[in-house]
C-alpha cells in the first residue's frame, strides 16, 4: 500500500440534552412541546428582571454520572460562567455555561478500529461541561417576511457539551464514535439522544496533516462543520470536507493560522459543505464567573456514590454477553445497536429460557424482522419477553422442536394480529392443541414406521438401491401419525429399520 | 417644613410631627389610630409634597386603603396580625411588584410590569405591612443623587435645591418627609446609606446574603443588597427583621438563623471597641462633617465604648475596584434589555443588530451607558486580566483589611459621605466627582459587610450629616445596638426638615 499523502484529523463537539424532569436553573419542565410554545417558562428561564438561577443538583449529578461513564476526572470544585452574546433565543443575553473550570475533563471512549483486526481505538475526551440550552427562533418560512417568533420552552434545559481531542482519523471513525457515544448515553439513561428533536447535536472540527517529502507534516486550517442532523451526514460531511481541503491545499498551500477558523454548514441535499460566517467576529464572549451562582463542590464520597449508581455501560455489557452468555460479537453488536429497551427485552428472554445464544438467535432474526415488518417498537410488540421466554424454554428443554416453536410463534402472532390477547400460558395450549410435543415413545414411532413401510414397500427397496430421497414420503407419513416426533429421529429410526430388514 | 424651590418661589407646608415607627405601632395597638388613618395620612402627605420632592413614582391608593381596612378588621376582631400590621411601607422602584410597574427609573422599563412579587414584597405582605407605592431612584440604581431617573430628580426635603442623595433617594425622602414611616432601598455602593445621611434618616445595608435578592432588579449581583430606611434604629431593626432570612430562590442567600436583634438594642456599649481608621478622615472630608462624626464618637466613648485606631490600607483602591466590579457585572446584567422580549423597543430599525442598538440607545440614559461600556471593556478579551481579575484581587485585599481590623474592634465608625447633600446638577456632568461621593461606603459592599447610616448632626445650612458604622459579616446586632444607644443619648434623629 502506498504511503498516504495526508492524515485526516477530526475532533467532535457533541451537545446532549440531559433527561431531567426540570430545567438546570429553575423548576420548569424539560418536555419537548414544540406545538405549545412558551408554556414551560417562568421568570427565571425567561430571564425577567430580578429573577435568579438556582442550580438543579439532580442535573448536576446526572452529568457527573455521564462523565464517569466517559472515564472522566471529576473536578472537586467547579463554577458557572456567563457566556455573553446577543440573540433572540437567549433572553438573558448570556448563557450560563462553564469556561475555564469545567466539572469534568480527561476522559476517553473506546471505539472499534476501521479494520476489525486492529485493536480498539481509545478516543480521548478533553472535557465535558454543563450549560443551559437556548430557546428556538421560529422564522417565517413562507417568504412573505412575517415576524420571527421565539419559543423559550427549551431555554434552560440542561445541556452537556462533550469535547473530544482531535483523535479521530477517518469519517467512519467519527461516525462510530458518535454511535458508541449515543449508545452509552442511551444505556445509562441520561438522554434520549433524539437528533430530530435536537436532544443530540454535533459539530466537527476537521483539518489535514499533510505528509511532506522530508518526513515532516504540515497542518491545514481547521474548519468547523455544523448543521449535520444525522450520523450519516457527519460521515458524509467529513468525507466531503477531506476531499475539499486536500484540493484547497494543492491549490493554495494555506497552513493553519494563516486564515481565520472557518465555519461551514452541511447541505444534505447537495451533498456538500458551504461557507458560513467567519468565526472571528463573534469570538469574544466576555466570559466571567456568574455572581448569582455559588461554585459547586463535589466530595470524593459523592463521586463514589454516583459511580456506584452508574448503570452498566455498553462496554461492560458487551463483555458480559461474550463471557457469560457466550454470544458472538456480531450478535452482541446487533443487540446493543438496537438500544437499551430491546437489549433489556433480550436479557429477560435469555433468563427465562436459560440459553443466551438461543435467545440471541431468535431476537436478532425473528423478532427484529417482525418489529421491522410491523413498524413497532419492542414495547409495543404483542409477543412479550415472557411469552417468547416460555416458548424458547420449551426448545431448550427439548420439549418441542425449533420448527414446532416457529409454528407456535406464528400462531401467537396471528392471534395477536386478530387483536386476541396472548399470554405465556398460550404457549402450552398451542403445543397441546397442535400435538407438537416431541414424542419420545419409540413404540408409537415404530408402529408408525411399520405401517408406512407396509403401505409403500417399494420405497424401502429403492432406498437400499441408493435412492436417498425415496424415503421422503415415508417420513411425511410417519410425522402425520406422530406430530411431535423429531424428524431427525424419525429419519434415523426409519433408515435403521429399512437396513435391518435388508 | 419649608421647601425652597430652585425657581426661588417659597412654599410653606404645614409642619408635621413625623412620628416614629414605634410610636405608630403603639397608637395602632391602643386603638388611638387605625391603619386606614395612617394610610390616609400617608396619601395626604404624598399629595402635598410629592409634586416638589418627587419621591414616589407610582402609588396604589385603592389597594393600600383596602388592605388597611382588611388589617384593621382583623385587629379589631382580635385575630393575630403581623409585625408590620397596618404600617404604610414603600419600596424602591427596582423591586418587582405584581400590582405596580417596576421601572428602575429607566425608559427601558417604564411600562414593565413584573408577573411576580420580589421576596421582600412577599415578606412585607406576610407581616401585614401596607404597600403604598414605589419610590424614585437613579436609573438602574446607578448614581448618587437620584437625578438620572426618567421621572426626573428627587429633591431633598431639607432644601429642595439639594439632592436627596442616591440611588435610593426616593426611599430616604419618603421617610424623611413623613410620607411613610418605613421604606426599602437597595445598596450596591452606598445607595441606602448615603441618601439616608443626606436626608437625616437611618439607613442600613445588611450583610451580603442576609436579605434575598429574588425580585430585586440586578445592578451588580455580588454587591447589591436590600435594606431598610426608617426614622430611627428601632424602626430599621423591625423592618430588617421582617425581610431577613434564607430564601432558596437566591443561591447567595445565607442559610443562617436570624437572630433576635430587637432584644439586644438596649444592651450597654460598655467595653465595646470602636475602630477609627485614618483612611476615613482624609483630604476632601468636609470640616463640618468631620466635626459631627468626631462628636458622635465621643458620645460612644461617654457610653463606655473604647476608641481603638485601625488601619484599612487598601481603602484608597476601593473606588477603582468598585467601579470595575460593579460595571462589569452591570454590563452583563443589563444585556437582557435588548428590545426583544419586554421593555423598550425602537420603532425604527433595519435589522436585528440595529434593533438591539437602537432600542438600547434609546432606552438607557447616559450614566447607564457609561457604566455598560466601562464594564464591557473590562471584561473584553485582552483586558479581563488587567481590569476585572485585578479588581477581584484588590477586592480580596480590602476584605482582608477588614478581617484584620475587626480582630481588634467591634465596629468601625466614620463619615457616610465626605460632604452633606450637594446641589442638584452640581456633579451630574462630572462622573468622577460623583463616584468619589461613595468613597466611604463602597468598601462595605466590596467586603460584603453590614453598614448603617445614622443622623449625627446638621450643617450650618441645616443639612443633615450622617455617621457610618460598619461591623463584621452577620453582626447586624452590633450596628443596630450602637445606633439605638446613640439615639438614646442624642436627639439628631428627632430633627426634622
Ligand atoms: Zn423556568
Amino acid at each position: 500500500m502506498a504511503t498516504p499523502e495526508y492524515t485526516v484529523v477530526i475532533g467532535l463537539e457533541v451537545h446532549v440534552q440531559l433527561r431531567t424532569e426540570s430545567k438546570l436553573f429553575c423548576g420548569c419542565s424539560t418536555a419537548f412541546r414544540p406545538d405549545d410554545p412558551n408554556t414551560q417558562t417562568c421568570p427565571v428561564c425567561l430571564g425577567l428582571p430580578g429573577s435568579l438561577p438556582v442550580m438543579n443538583r439532580k442535573a448536576f449529578d446526572l452529568s457527573v454520572q455521564t462523565a464517569l461513564a466517559l472515564n472522566c476526572e471529576i473536578a472537586r470544585y467547579t463554577r458557572w460562567d456567563r457566556k455573553q452574546y446577543y440573540y433572540p433565543d437567549l433572553p438573558k443575553a448570556y448563557q450560563i455555561s462553564q469556561y475555564d473550570l469545567p466539572f469534568s475533563s480527561k476522559g476517553w471512549l473506546e471505539i472499534a478500529a476501521d479494520d476489525p483486526a486492529e485493536p480498539p481505538r481509545r478516543i480521548r475526551i478533553t472535557r465535558a461541561h454543563l450549560e443551559e440550552d437556548a430557546g428556538k427562533n421560529v422564522h417565517d418560512e413562507s417568504g412573505r417576511g412575517a415576524d420571527s417568533r421565539v419559543d423559550l420552552n427549551r431555554t434552560g434545559t440542561p445541556l452537556l457539551e462533550i469535547v473530544s481531542e482531535p483523535d479521530l482519523r477517518t469519517a467512519s471513525e467519527a461516525r462510530r464514535y458518535l454511535e458508541d457515544l449515543r449508545s452509552l448515553l442511551l444505556f445509562i439513561g441520561v438522554s434520549d439522544c433524539n437528533m430530530q428533536e435536537g436532544s443530540l447535536r454535533c459539530d466537527a472540527n476537521v483539518n489535514l496533516h499533510v505528509h511532506n517529502a522530508d518526513g515532516t507534516r504540515t497542518a491545514t486550517p481547521i474548519v468547523e462543520l455544523k448543521n449535520m442532523n444525522s450520523f450519516r451526514n457527519v460521515e458524509l460531511a467529513v468525507e466531503y470536507e477531506t476531499r475539499r481541503q486536500w484540493k484547497q491545499w494543492l491549490k493554495t498551500g494555506q497552513k493553519i493560522g494563516e486564515v481565520p477558523k472557518q465555519t461551514r454548514g452541511w447541505d444534505a441535499d447537495r451533498n456538500e459543505t458551504f461557507g458560513q460566517r467567519e468565526k472571528e467576529e463573534s469570538s469574544d464572549y466576555r466570559y466571567f464567573p456568574d455572581p448569582d451562582l455559588l461554585p459547586v463542590t463535589t466530595t470524593v464520597e459523592q463521586i463514589e456514590e454516583i459511580r456506584r449508581s452508574l448503570p452498566e455501560t455498553p462496554a461492560v455489557r458487551r463483555e458480559r454477553f461474550r463471557s457469560v452468555l457466550g454470544l458472538t460479537d456480531y450478535d452482541t453488536n446487533v443487540l446493543l445497536s438496537q438500544g437499551p429497551a430491546l437489549t433489556a427485552w433480550f436479557e429477560k428472554v435469555s433468563q427465562l429460557c436459560g440459553d443466551g445464544k438461543l435467545a440471541a438467535n431468535w431476537v436478532t432474526q425473528d423478532i427484529l424482522r417482525d418489529l421491522n415488518a410491523d413498524g413497532v417498537t419492542i414495547e409495543e410488540f404483542a409477543v412479550t419477553a415472557e411469552i417468547l421466554g416460555t416458548l424458547l424454554k420449551c426448545i431448550q428443554t427439548e420439549r418441542i422442536t425449533t420448527k414446532s416453536a416457529r409454528e407456535v410463534y406464528a400462531a401467537l402472532r396471528s392471534d395477536a394480529a386478530e387483536e386476541k390477547a396472548i399470554a405465556p400460558a398460550d404457549v402450552d395450549r398451542l403445543i397441546t392443541e397442535r400435538k407438537l410435543e416431541i414424542v419420545r415413545d419409540t413404540g408409537a414411532m415404530d408402529t408408525a414406521i411399520a405401517a408406512a413401510l407396509a403401505s409403500k414397500p417399494e420405497a424401502a427397496s429403492d432406498f437400499r438401491a441408493g435412492k436417498q430421497n425415496a424415503i421422503g414420503p415415508l417420513i411425511g407419513m410417519i410425522m402425520k401419525q406422530v406430530g411431535g416426533a423429531d424428524p431427525k429421529q424419525v429419519r434415523e429410526r426409519l433408515i435403521a429399520t429399512i437396513m435391518a430388514g435388508a | 417644613m419649608i421647601v425652597r424651590q430652585s425657581a426661588g418661589n417659597q412654599e410653606m407646608y404645614s409642619s408635621m410631627n413625623r412620628p416614629l415607627t414605634s410610636e405608630l405601632i403603639a397608637q395602632l395597638q391602643s386603638g388611638e389610630t387605625t391603619s386606614r388613618q395612617l394610610v390616609e395620612n400617608s396619601l395626604r402627605r404624598i399629595s402635598e409634597l410629592n409634586g416638589v420632592l418627587n419621591a414616589f413614582v407610582s402609588i396604589d391608593a385603592d389597594g393600600a386603603l383596602a388592605r388597611a381596612d382588611e388589617i384593621d378588621q382583623r385587629r379589631q376582631a382580635g385575630k393575630p396580625v403581623g409585625r408590620l400590621a397596618g404600617l404604610p411601607v414603600a419600596v424602591k422602584d427596582n423591586m418587582c411588584t405584581i400590582g405596580l410597574p417596576t421601572s428602575c427609573g429607566s425608559r427601558m422599563l417604564k411600562d414593565f410590569r413584573a408577573p411576580y412579587d420580589a421576596h421582600v414584597i412577599q415578606r412585607i405582605v406576610a407581616e401585614d405591612g401596607v404597600l403604598i407605592g414605589k419610590l424614585n431612584q437613579d436609573e438602574f440604581a446607578m448614581g448618587s443623587s437620584t437625578e438620572t431617573s426618567i421621572y426626573g430628580p428627587t429633591r431633598n426635603p431639607w432644601n429642595a435645591d439639594y439632592t436627596a442623595g442616591g440611588s435610593s433617594g426616593g426611599s430616604a425622602v419618603a421617610v424623611a418627609s413623613g410620607m411613610v414611616p418605613l421604606a426599602l432601598g437597595s445598596d450596591t455602593g452606598g445607595s441606602i446609606r448615603q441618601p439616608a445621611s443626606f436626608c437625616g434618616v437611618v439607613g442600613m445595608k445588611p450583610t451580603y446574603g442576609r436579605v434575598s435578592r429574588y425580585g430585586l432588579v440586578a445592578f451588580a449581583s455580588s454587591l447589591d443588597q436590600i435594606g431598610p430606611l426608617a426614622g430611627d434604629a428601632w424602626g430599621a431593626t423591625l423592618l430588617l427583621e421582617c425581610i431577613s432570612g434564607h430564601d432558596k430562590r437566591d443561591s447567595t442567600s445565607l442559610n443562617v438563623e436570624r437572630p433576635d436583634w430587637m432584644s439586644q438594642l438596649d444592651s450597654s456599649l460598655k467595653g465595646l471597641r470602636i475602630g477609627i481608621a485614618d483612611e476615613y478622615f482624609v483630604e476632601g472630608l468636609d470640616a463640618e462633617v468631620e466635626q459631627s462624626v468626631r462628636a458622635a464618637i465621643r458620645v460612644f466613648e461617654a457610653a463606655g465604648a473604647e476608641v481603638v485606631p485601625v488601619s484599612l490600607p487598601h481603602s484608597k483602591y476601593a473606588v477603582a475596584t468598585y467601579y470595575l466590579v460593579a460595571c462589569s457585572e452591570a454590563s452583563s446584567n443589563l444585556a437582557r434589555y435588548d428590545g426583544i422580549h419586554y421593555g423598550h423597543r425602537a420603532e425604527k430599525f433595519s435589522d436585528l443588530v440595529d434593533l438591539y442598538s437602537q432600542s438600547r440607545g434609546e432606552g438607557f440614559g447616559t450614566e447607564v451607558k457609561r457604566r455598560i461600556m466601562l464594564g464591557t471593556y473590562a471584561l473584553s478579551a485582552g483586558y479581563y486580566d488587567a481590569y476585572y481579575l485585578k479588581a477581584l484581587k484588590v477586592r480580596r485585599r480590602i476584605r482582608e483589611d477588614f478581617d484584620k481590623a475587626f480582630a481588634s474592634v467591634d465596629v468601625i465608625a466614620g463619615p457616610v459621605s465626605p460632604t452633606a447633600a450637594f446641589r442638584l446638577g452640581e456633579k451630574l456632568d462630572d462622573p468622577l466627582a460623583m463616584y468619589l461621593n461613595d468613597i466611604y461606603t463602597i468598601s462595605t459592599n466590596l467586603a460584603g459587610l453590614p453598614g448603617i447610616s445614622i443622623p449625627c448632626g446638621l450643617t450650618k445650612a441645616r443639612l443633615p450629616i450622617g455617621l457610618q458604622l460598619q461591623a463584621p459579616a452577620l453582626e447586624e446586632a452590633r450596628l443596630l445596638r450602637f445606633a439605638h444607644q446613640y439615639q438614646q443619648a442624642t436627639q439628631w434623629h428627632r430633627e426634622q426638615p
